[in-house]
């Protein structure tokens, strides 16, 4: 499958392959048609994180240049200065992350310089790195010597959306938002709800369907550390409101089986999460979930999945056992394949339907 | 909508009006981010309204540029979590001394309406699709009598008022049902530096203090779920907020 190099103008007549579990079958449709698959009844869960400018350039203290993607912000500093991060050596986006010139490594106590060609004057930050992950000496701790919105204004100034070798030019901020974002928690964009325009979310609720959120901070999707991409997942952060539980708990108590849509895997992880630290039940509010989820997980919460087409790796393809059989899913991909799908998180998309629970 | 704990955007915030607001939404509970160009004036309302112990963030970015739109939304929302409330009050004159249309530069033309209405509208589209998800928000557009009368000098601000009040009345169509609503409130002539490099001659003492008209625009956000649709209201009809 090729990726697609750029956002596209329509989102709505981005494909959609259907993977139906229960009936056994796929089929070619258009995102556009995502309601008339859907029943009253059905809730569809966004994750309403917002793309951090997660990347940014940096100068140690010897004039080194090096690269920190930001990952994930700790929430045991009170000031909220302190993330764990990822360097890279010298380079840019262009080259392939595996690829990349390894970083110096740095020790506690090292300094960063943060500056951008081209950015806006006055734009300066810096910071100290506080640890260094025993998983990678390219996984740190660092912290800034900025607060609140001084920092936060200093990123956004600063900061690059992180992007991959197979995009064909830089990307703005506004290329890697979803259409409802809101807090800033994901440091690569939650690309399954990228087509779902408020067109189709209006549809979606003049269908009976309803439309709720919650926030989770998706992490990095590869590194090219061997050991530390062996690592990804982290543990993220995520943030369930009171009205999405009620609006599981509603569909999941109607008799017709009206189903939970989980749009992207950072909500399948949310929810799916949220249900395994309370012992099967969904509980609104914040918590952090390491899960991860292969063929042997059976959702308790989840019934079908809306997301983007990907790479038919092992790692996504056992994702995506926990809600089809790996052998329909072989077939639909090859079909994807050879009928011109695009993958990756500009590309085409597919929502799978789950059978039966236990099968 | 109920303002307390209300996550709350005021652009032009650093003098005038919109400073005149960002403390009447601290002092009823909302969590405040105060946009404007300049830092110092910005700061020191911002601190001003912290030092009576509300929750207020300076965020120094331009609304008529594209990349300062979308880094607003992203910093406000990590500042104050999810943004409830948009206050579109920045704008600018155009060129002052006012001047006839024949007079006016075309540049100055597209620079009002860049700041006054493109600026409001992608700012306004950064944050309202999250509302809609949410099923709920309101956006606030600050307009004036000179969208609707035909002031000769006033043709650069006129117009690109005019359109921004056409703006929220298409968008509140769109939104009817949704929990999201757009309105437009006229403050009606005000003693702040704007009207001054407007109409420098006159009578500072018959125009009306932004404080309290900021007090009649809390009552309006408090209310906004029961105007029609597409509603642009005039400041004076609403009483002064309680502080």
């Amino acid at each position: 499958m090729s990726p697609a190099r750029w956002p596209r103008d329509e989102p709505l007549d981005e494909r959609l392959l259907v993977i139906d579990a229960k009936a056994s079958r796929y089929d070619d449709a258009r995102v556009r048609d995502l309601p008339s698959m859907l029943r009253p009844g059905d809730v569809v869960v966004l994750n309403d994180a917002a793309t951090l400018p997660a990347a940014l350039e940096a100068r140690t203290a010897l004039g080194a240049r090096v690269e920190v993607r930001l990952l994930t912000e700790r929430l045991d500093d009170q000031a909220r200065a302190t993330w764990d991060a990822v360097l890279f050596g010298e380079g840019t986006w262009r080259a392939r992350t595996e690829d990349r010139a390894p970083p110096p490594a740095l020790a506690v106590g090292a300094t960063l310089a943060f500056a951008r060609e081209g950015a806006p004057r006055g734009a300066r930050l810096t910071a100290t790195v506080v640890s260094v992950s025993p998983i990678s000496a390219r996984l740190i701790t660092l912290r800034f010597d900025a607060r609140g919105s001084a920092l936060w204004s200093s990123i956004y100034r600063l900061g690059r959306a992180v992007q991959y070798a197979y995009v064909a030019a830089p990307l703005e901020l506004w290329h890697v938002q979803t259409p409802y974002a809101s807090r800033p928690w994901a440091v690569e964009m939650p690309s399954a709800g990228r087509p779902l325009v408020a067109s189709l979310l209006r549809a979606l609720t003049a269908r009976g369907v309803e439309i709720a959120t919650l926030t989770h901070a998706a992490g990095l999707s590869s590194t090219g550390d061997a050991a530390l991409d062996a690592a990804l997942p982290m543990p993220e952060r995520f943030d369930i409101p009171a009205t999405t539980v009620a609006a599981v708990d509603r569909a999941h108590a109607r008799a017709d089986g009206a189903r939970v849509v989980a749009v992207g895997t950072t909500v399948v992880r949310a929810l799916e999460g949220s249900a395994r630290l309370h012992d099967g039940a969904l509980v609104a509010g914040e918590g952090t979930t390491d899960l991860r989820i292969d063929h042997t997980f059976r959702p308790r919460v989840v019934d079908a999945l809306f997301t983007g087409l990907h790479e038919p790796t092992a790692s996504h393809f056992r994702l995506l056992e926990a809600f089809a059989p790996e052998a329909l899913l072989a077939d639909a991909y090859a079909h994807a394949e050879g009928t011109g799908y695009l993958h990756h998180e500009f590309g085409d998309s597919c929502l799978v339907v789950r059978g039966s629970t236990g099968e | 909508m109920e303002i307390r704990n209300a996550g709350a955007l005021v652009t032009g915030a650093s003098r005038g009006l919109g400073a005149a607001l960002a403390r009447e939404l601290a002092g009823a509970g909302a969590r405040v981010v105060l946009v404007a160009r300049h830092a110092e004036a910005l700061q020191e309302v911002a601190e001003s309204i912290r030092a009576r112990g509300g929750d207020a963030h300076a965020v120094v970015f331009d609304v008529g540029d594209k990349r300062d739109v979308h880094r607003i939304a992203g910093v406000a929302a990590a500042l104050v979590g999810d943004v409830d409330l948009v206050v579109h009050n920045a704008s600018t004159l155009g060129p002052v001394p006012l001047r006839p249309l024949l007079d006016t530069v075309c540049e100055a033309l597209e620079e009002a309406l860049a700041v006054n209405l493109v600026g409001p509208f992608r700012l306004t589209k950064v944050l309202a699709g999250a509302m809609l998800a949410r099923g709920r928000g309101l956006v606030v557009n600050v307009t004036s009598d000179a969208s609707v009368a035909a002031y000769p000098t006033w043709g650069a601000y006129g117009v690109s008022k005019a359109a921004l009040d056409h703006l929220g009345r298409i968008w509140d169509a769109e939104l009817e049902g949704t929990g999201v609503r757009i309105v437009s409130v006229d403050p009606g002539e005000m003693d702040t530096r704007m009207h001054a490099d407007a109409m420098p001659e006159a009578d500072r003492h018959a125009l009306a203090r932004p404080e309290l008209v900021a007090r009649r625009i809390v009552t309006l956000i408090r209310r906004a779920d029961t105007l029609a649709t597409g509603a642009r209201v005039r400041a004076v009809s609403f009483d002064e907020a309680r502080a």
